[in-house]
C-alpha cells in the first residue's frame, strides 16, 4: 500500500515540477503574442481537457511502443519501449494534465497586464528581466492554482495509466489503479476507504488552494 | 368516410403496434474475450428474430460489481462460471437460467515470428522484457495465465516481468501494439490474425475456462431478452462460436 502511495504521490510531484517548466514559456507566449494563430495553439493545448483519458492513454500506449518513430530514437540506447514504465506515465500525465498548467498561468500572465511591462521596459529591464522580476510575481497566484491543480489532477489519473501501466508494483502501480482493481476483485470496504482519503485529500487541497490563494492576492501598488 | 379513416388509422396504429412489440432491444454485457464472437451472434440474431442486443464488452468482474449495483444489463456473458453462480446466489438472476455457453482456450502469442515456440520454451529462456497477462483477479483468463505459468514451474522466473492489463481485451493491446513481446491471450482474439507465432496451451495446464450465460431478474420479462439466451443455445450461434476456437458442449 505504501508502495502504491509512494508512486502516486511521486507521478503528481514529477509531472508538475515538469509541467510548470514546459508550461509557463507556453502560456507566456499565449499571454502575449498578437499572431493570428496563437488560438490555434491554445486550442491544441487544451485538447486533452475534452479527449476521453483513455483515448489518451491508447494513443500514448501507440508513441511508447517499440514500432514508433520516437522510440526508435531511443533504440540505440538500448530502450525497446516506455510502455510499462514510470518515465512512460509521466510523459501520458503531461498530455493529460496540459491544460491545467496552461490555462491558469496563461490567466494569471494576461492579468498582469501591460503597464507594468512597459514600466519596467521604460527603467531599462530587458525582456527576460521583465518575465522573471516583474511578470512572474505578478502572477504567482497563476503558478500556485497550476501547481495544485495538476498534482490534484495527476493523483486522480486513471485511464491513462491503465492503458499505459501494466500495474507494477513500485512502478506504475497507482491509487486509481489499485481501487479499480479492488472494486474488480469485490473487495469493497478496503476501496471505500481509499476512495475516501483521496476525497479528503482532494477537498483539502482545493479547500488549501482557494484560501492562500485570497490571502497572498495581487499586490496593492 | 370519417369512420372509414378511422378504421384505417387504428389498422395502422395496429400493425405498427404489433411490429414494435416484435422488435424488442437488450442490454447484454459480454465478456471481452468473446468480443467477436458476440458481434456475429448479434447480427445472426437480429436477421433471425428482429430483435436487437445492444452489446457492452469489459471484465467480467468489472460487470458483475455494476450488475449488483443495479446496471441495466438483462443478460451476462461471463468468462467464468463463478459470476454467473453469485449472481443466481445473490438474487440478481433468474433460477435455472444458467449453461455455459463456450469453453475458452488459452493462447500465448506474440507479433513477432520465431519469438513463442509450439512448446512455450520461450517462458523459460526469457528472452524478453515484457509478458503481458490480463488481472487475474477480474479476468479468468488471466487467472488460467496464472495457473498455466505455476504448472509449468515459472511463477517466479517470469514475475519481474509480467505487466497485468485490466481485461483480456487490454492485455491483447498490449501485444499487438508490441509493448510487451508476448502475452497469455484468449483464441478468439487471435484466431483470425495471421503472422507473429503463439502456442495453444494445453487444456491440462490450466482448469477449464467454463464461460457461461445467465438472464439477469432485469430481463425476465423482456422477450428480447429469452430470445437472445435461446438464441445463444441453439446451432448456429454454437457455429459461430466454435468457428472463434472454443469450445461448444451440446445442451
Amino acid at each position: 500500500m505504501n508502495q502504491v502511495i509512494a508512486t502516486t504521490v511521486e507521478l503528481a510531484g514529477v509531472t508538475t515540477v515538469l509541467l510548470l517548466l514546459i508550461a509557463t514559456p507556453l502560456a507566456w507566449w499565449l499571454a502575449r503574442s498578437r499572431r493570428w494563430w496563437k488560438e490555434i495553439v491554445a486550442a491544441v493545448a487544451a485538447l486533452p481537457l475534452v479527449l476521453p483519458p483513455t483515448v489518451i492513454g491508447f494513443y500514448v500506449l501507440i508513441a511508447l511502443g517499440p514500432a514508433s518513430p520516437l522510440m526508435t530514437l531511443l533504440h540505440p540506447f538500448g530502450v525497446r519501449t516506455l510502455a510499462f514504465t514510470f518515465e512512460g506515465l509521466v510523459i501520458g500525465s503531461l498530455f493529460y494534465s496540459l491544460p491545467f498548467a496552461v490555462q491558469p498561468l496563461r490567466t494569471a500572465f494576461e492579468g498582469v497586464g501591460d503597464r507594468p511591462l512597459e514600466l519596467a521596459a521604460t527603467m531599462g529591464a530587458g525582456p527576460f528581466d521583465r518575465f522573471a522580476t516583474v511578470a512572474v510575481p505578478l502572477a504567482r497566484r497563476g503558478f500556485l492554482s497550476a501547481a495544485v491543480l495538476v498534482f490534484a489532477h495527476t493523483v486522480g489519473e486513471f485511464g491513462v495509466v491503465l492503458m499505459v501501466g501494466g500495474g507494477i508494483p513500485g512502478r506504475t502501480e497507482v491509487l486509481s489503479t489499485r481501487i479499480y482493481s479492488l472494486v474488480e476483485s469485490m473487495q469493497f470496504g478496503v476501496a471505500h476507504r481509499i476512495a475516501a482519503a483521496l476525497v479528503a485529500f482532494a477537498f483539502v487541497a482545493l479547500l488549501g488552494l482557494l484560501l492562500v490563494d485570497r490571502r497572498i492576492g495581487l499586490p496593492r501598488p | 368516410m370519417r369512420a372509414f379513416a378511422r378504421i384505417i388509422a387504428a389498422a395502422v396504429l395496429l400493425v405498427m403496434a404489433h411490429g414494435s412489440a416484435r422488435a424488442a432491444e437488450t442490454q447484454v454485457a459480454v465478456a471481452a474475450n468473446f468480443t467477436a464472437p458476440a458481434k456475429e451472434i448479434a447480427a445472426a440474431f437480429r436477421t433471425a428474430t428482429g430483435h436487437t442486443a445492444t452489446l457492452s464488452f469489459g471484465a467480467s468482474g468489472a460487470f458483475y460489481a455494476q450488475i449488483a449495483n443495479g446496471a441495466p444489463f438483462e443478460v451476462f456473458l461471463s468468462a467464468d462460471a463463478d459470476r454467473p453462480a453469485k449472481a443466481e446466489n445473490d438474487g440478481f438472476a433468474v433460477p435455472g437460467s444458467r449453461f455455459t455457453y463456450a469453453i475458452g482456450r488459452l493462447v500465448l502469442y506474440s507479433t513477432i515470428a520465431g519469438m513463442v515456440d509450439p512448446a512455450g520454451a520461450v517462458l523459460k529462456r526469457g528472452t524478453f522484457a515484457h509478458l503481458a497477462i490480463a488481472d487475474p483477479v477480474a479476468a479468468p483468463y488471466g487467472a488460467a495465465a496464472v495457473e498455466t505459468i505455476a504448472r509449468l514451474g515459472l511463477t517466479t522466473t517470469v514475475r519481474p516481468k509480467l505487466v497485468t492489463a485490466n481485461s483480456i481485451t487490454n492485455a491483447y493491446q498490449f501485444v499487438a501494439t508490441g509493448a510487451a513481446e508476448l502475452g497469455f491471450v484468449a483464441q478468439s482474439q487471435v484466431i483470425g490474425v495471421t503472422g507473429g507465432s503463439r502456442w495453444l496451451i494445453p487444456a491440462a495446464l490450466h482448469a477449464p475456462i467454463i464461460q457461461q450465460a445467465v438472464l439477469l431478474r432485469t430481463g425476465a420479462a423482456n422477450p428480447a431478452a429469452t430470445a437472445f439466451i435461446a438464441f445463444l443455445r441453439g446451432p448456429q450461434a454454437a457455429a459461430i462460436i466454435r468457428r472463434y476456437g472454443y469450445e461448444v458442449t451440446a445442451h
